[in-house]
């Protein structure tokens, strides 16, 4: 073994499509693409509202809540709440539903040869 | 200039020189042991691919926390307000786009560039030279923002005013010195450490600035009994703006009274500006390419996941900062040191170690502190950007397009190299050029450039299945070309009191953000240059696919 730290030779190209057809590589993609996808558009949407309510609903942004704190400063806080718990969700989805059929893949895929 | 002036100039000088240069012995030191590490061409541009996901998110966070995210963002709240805070927010959601849809994906499918990804399943020739003109044009723009800006820094942390001297050095020469300086340094970095010893420099700039960032937010607090209302209530009595500098609309989004379009404009450009902050980051080569140091898709999501939570981290401190700024040492000193705020944050490091480390030595000390890594911060930003773009000339143009593929590893180290020195050479005399301009709408020109070009190009070759040659090479170009051409005609360049050019106007263009524009034509154009071509490659996307979602025959 080199110093590369390496998971797998590859295989020859027709390999490549045989493990894509497999019903593990269209249920690993299937899951991680049904994560990824909505999660991203919610972030989107979500950080997309905060900056049309800067620009359009000074009122409502300006509003206080307490002492000087308005929610302007809360709507920017969230963000990074919200960027920090999708972080978190991604990590463990990953761990536990992308990780091991990966995994799986590409013993199976070392086995085979 | 009541502050900077307060202490004598000579003693918080000798502490900022030596602190700083302490920073570079340590640095070089690190260098010379990293080159010593470095024997193969994955040593050269991806250090071994042997840091720990905690190692590398580190080191993602000291290549992309920049002098415009220290000194730029508590120098825009400072004086703005709660405007800076957009920033702070844009820069930091961006990490979700690099985390969910690119950073394993692109560890498993790429080797060293940017390109290696894009030119997966394409013709070779005709994309990497693409990527590698996106990849230098984007680390240039942003490599003179951070050299101009070191260089305007130098003059005023080391206290050199008009008609005064240091060293011998006017103002002009102690800039020009600093840019020599800076670059000279990058390229050593570069050259000799390789990505070894940029990621070990960054890790270590890492540490200082948020150390630096924690004790400033800590003792801010503290000053006000740890209650972050009477913080805010301070800093909006002292700004003279009220309540207003706690809301949105000072800078950005802008209303002008009786003058509807121009009141349509700005808010348009705020929802530009937001969409080019997010979507740029994954897009940035020089953080693309952090991604291959790691040995597994599962360490480079763990680097995210670290570098989201120290660049969260340190963004919240800016609000600290900013608004301490702006209640502990007040708009009208800040002004008067630098016009754009750029001073803030060291400016509040001394009032800060005016009050609780014993007065003015106290003062001048932290001052010193800050500064050093105000510098120590330029230098991380400008050697990642320095070795993404000489990997890019190295591996894609001269490996790949010009050789077609025919070299060996060590020729293709011993071009990279050469590549950085051109590159440091090239952004030396350009910062010496620019060193007046106000040029530091280069980094969102920077970030616009890769949202439109590099970001379209990326998420079309990893999910797309039709996506081709003429559709990466049409997503590349129109993405920067018309990012750059409506910069060219906007304000920022010329037509305004503001511009880099004020005495001069040929500006059309309304907007000072062209993202809103550049990005969707990025996205058109690649979706458009894909389906006006026949080509297509089933079995390479196949590769590609399970490639970069299983780590199979992953490099």
């Amino acid at each position: 073994m080199t110093a590369n730290v390496t998971s797998t030779a590859p295989p020859d190209p027709a390999a490549y499509e045989a493990i894509q057809a497999t019903p593990e590589f269209v249920e690993l993609r299937r899951r991680l693409r049904g994560f990824i996808f909505p999660m991203t558009v919610a972030f989107f949407v979500w950080y997309a509202l905060y900056v049309v309510l800067s620009a359009y609903a000074r009122d409502f942004m300006s509003t206080k809540v307490v002492g000087h704190i308005n929610v302007a400063l809360i709507f920017g806080l969230l963000q990074f709440a919200t960027t920090f718990l999708i972080a978190w969700l991604y990590e463990r989805f990953s761990r536990r539903r992308i990780d091991p059929l990966a995994e799986e893949i590409r013993d199976g895929q070392g086995a085979s040869r | 200039m009541r502050y900077l002036a307060a202490v004598d100039p000579s003693t918080q000088r000798g502490i900022t020189i030596s602190l700083f240069l302490a920073f570079v012995v340590v640095t070089l030191a690190i260098t010379f042991w990293a080159s010593r590490q470095t024997r193969d061409a994955t040593d050269f541009y991806a250090g071994g691919r042997s840091f720990s996901g905690f190692q590398n998110g580190m080191a993602i966070g000291g290549d992309y926390m920049s002098a415009a995210s220290f000194l730029g963002i508590a120098g825009i709240i400072a004086l703005n307000g709660y405007d800076g805070f957009l920033y702070s927010i844009g820069f930091l959601v961006a990490w979700l786009v690099a985390l969910l849809l690119v950073a394993e994906l692109l560890r498993n499918s790429g080797r060293y560039t940017m390109a290696d990804v894009l030119a997966f399943r394409m013709r070779q020739r005709p994309v990497r030279t693409a990527a590698a003109v996106s990849t230098v044009t984007v680390s240039i723009f942003y490599l003179l923002a951070q050299m101009v800006g070191a260089g305007a820094l130098v003059a005023l942390l080391l206290g050199i005013k008009a008609n005064t001297t240091f060293l011998g050095m006017t103002a002009t020469t102690a800039k020009i010195a600093t840019i020599i300086f800076i670059g000279a340094l990058m390229i050593i970095y570069v050259t000799v450490g390789g990505m070894k010893g940029t990621t070990y420099v960054q890790i270590v700039k890492a540490f200082l600035l948020m150390g630096g960032a924690l004790l400033m937010t800590i003792l801010v607090l503290w000053h006000y009994n740890f209650n972050l209302s009477s913080l805010l209530g301070d800093a909006a009595a002292k700004s003279g703006k009220g309540d207003g500098f706690l809301e949105p609309g000072l800078v950005y989004g802008k209303e002008v009274a009786g003058n509807a379009l121009q009141t349509f404009y700005n808010k348009i450009d705020l929802l530009s500006l937001g969409a080019a902050l997010v979507l740029g980051t994954a897009g940035l080569p020089h953080i693309l390419i952090r991604f291959y140091t790691v040995p597994t898709a599962r360490a480079a999501r763990r680097s995210v996941l670290w570098a989201i939570g120290i660049i969260g981290t340190f963004y919240l401190f800016t609000l600290a900062l900013g608004f301490g700024a702006a209640a502990l040492v007040g708009s009208a000193d800040i002004r008067a040191q630098n016009p754009g705020g750029n001073t803030a944050a060291p400016q509040l490091a001394q009032a800060l170690g005016i009050e609780f480390f014993g007065g003015d030595l106290g003062g001048a000390t932290f001052l010193a502190v800050i500064a050093a890594v105000a510098f120590a911060t330029i230098l991380a930003v400008v050697a990642g950007l320095t070795l993404a773009s000489s990997s890019s000339m190295a591996h894609d143009l001269y490996a790949n397009v010009i050789k077609r593929g025919d070299v060996t590893d060590r020729q293709e180290v011993s071009v990279a190299r050469v590549a950085a020195i051109v590159i440091g050479a090239v952004s030396i005399v350009l910062g010496i050029l620019a060193r007046d301009l106000n040029v530091a709408f280069l980094v969102a020109l920077a970030f616009a450039v890769a949202a439109s070009g590099n970001l379209p190009a990326i998420l079309y070759s990893l999910f797309w299945k039709r996506f081709n040659t003429t559709g990466a090479t049409a997503a590349i170009y129109g993405g920067i070309i018309s990012a750059v051409v409506l910069v060219f005609f906007s304000p920022v360049v010329s037509g305004a009191a503001t511009s880099m050019f004020a005495k001069s106007d040929w500006q059309w263009f309304p907007l000072s953000n062209p993202g809103i524009i550049s990005i969707p034509v990025g996205f058109l154009c690649g979706w458009l240059g894909t389906i006006l071509s026949s080509e297509r490659n089933d079995s390479k996307y196949a590769e590609l696919e399970v490639r970069s979602l299983t780590g199979i025959g992953a490099h």
